[in-house]
């Protein structure tokens, strides 16, 4: 219990630690790697809450792809950061009065919130016992959820079409194969058959 | 030092009030600002998963992986539409993004 506790308040220390230096360190390549390792420290809490898949799940999709995505984006794009942080102090009071009192609000809707006795009783899939986290997953989301699951997967599509289709362009100057011209080609395109009289040439 | 809900709800508010935090500081860098987003989603997912795991209710870790796929499209396609304006302007300033006057 003291191991859980120690390393809940590790992971929770961390990863508010690492928040903050993401909304204000200068450079931001150091605020993706900082972001990185927040979503490192959020799978673990996860771990602790019992919830290997989402834990792993974290770490390969936000680590492995969109933290990545990020730290491309950041190194392709030639900024200048410096005029960037530009107005950064003139904006500190209106953050940090908002940043509390939204805590505040969070705290107030936190401490005043309660369970109902009958909660319990109509849970909509109640954890299963002496099933892995994974297994029990792959129960829900290949059954009861697959619909929801299909359009998860839809929405992945179309994100990774929009991506492609907003990113690509044709440059001019660039000799490209075009197969169908090269199907379509004739001969008569092509050759010319000229009579050569006989001692003059062409 | 039991762990209970209260402490992981803490967390993930803390969390997302820095996200909120991020996008009032760095209102210039739309880069910042789409991570601060990916952080509230962290804590989000993180009141999910701590209330799908103290009232042991595995719906709350479903919806979770439906977030973490919103997000991550969010964040491709975010990012596309930065690289396109970036070709277009040479610049991300966020104060430009009026071009279109909608």
């Amino acid at each position: 219990m003291v191991v859980q506790a120690l390393a809940f308040y590790l992971f929770a220390t961390v990863a508010v630690l690492s928040a903050t230096a993401v909304v204000t360190v200068r450079n931001p390549v150091h605020s993706v790697l900082l972001l990185i390792l927040t979503f490192f420290n959020a799978a673990g809490l996860f771990v602790l809450l019992g919830a290997e898949f989402l834990a792993m799940l974290l770490v390969v999709v936000y680590v492995g792809a969109v933290a990545v995505l990020f730290l491309f984006v950041v190194m392709m794009l030639d900024i200048n950061f410096v005029e960037m942080r530009q107005g950064f102090l003139n904006y500190l009071p209106i953050g940090v009065l908002i940043a509390v009192v939204l805590f505040v609000e969070l705290a107030l809707v936190g401490a005043g919130w309660t369970l109902t006795d009958g909660a319990v009783a109509v849970l909509a899939q109640p954890t299963p016992e002496g099933v892995t986290n994974v297994e029990a997953l792959g129960h829900l989301i290949y059954t009861d959820y697959a619909y929801i699951f299909q359009a998860a997967g839809l929405v992945l599509l179309v994100a990774m079409i929009g991506a492609i289709v907003l990113t690509l362009r044709h440059r001019e100057g660039v000799r490209r194969q075009k197969i169908s011209e090269q199907v379509k080609r004739s001969r008569a395109d092509t050759l010319e058959i000229k009579k050569v009289p006989v001692g003059r040439g062409i | 030092m039991e762990i209970g809900l209260a402490h992981y709800l803490t967390v993930a508010a803390i969390l997302f009030t820095l996200g909120i935090f991020g996008i009032f500081m760095n209102r210039k860098n739309v880069i910042i600002i789409m991570m601060s987003i990916e952080l509230m989603l962290l804590a989000v997912n993180i009141n999910l998963v701590a209330f799908s795991s103290f009232l042991g209710d595995l719906v709350g870790q479903v919806f979770t992986i439906f977030v973490l796929t919103v997000a991550a499209a969010e964040a491709a396609i975010g990012l596309a539409i930065l690289v396109v304006y970036f070709r277009n302007r040479g610049t991300i300033a966020v104060e430009d993004i009026n071009m279109m006057k909608g």
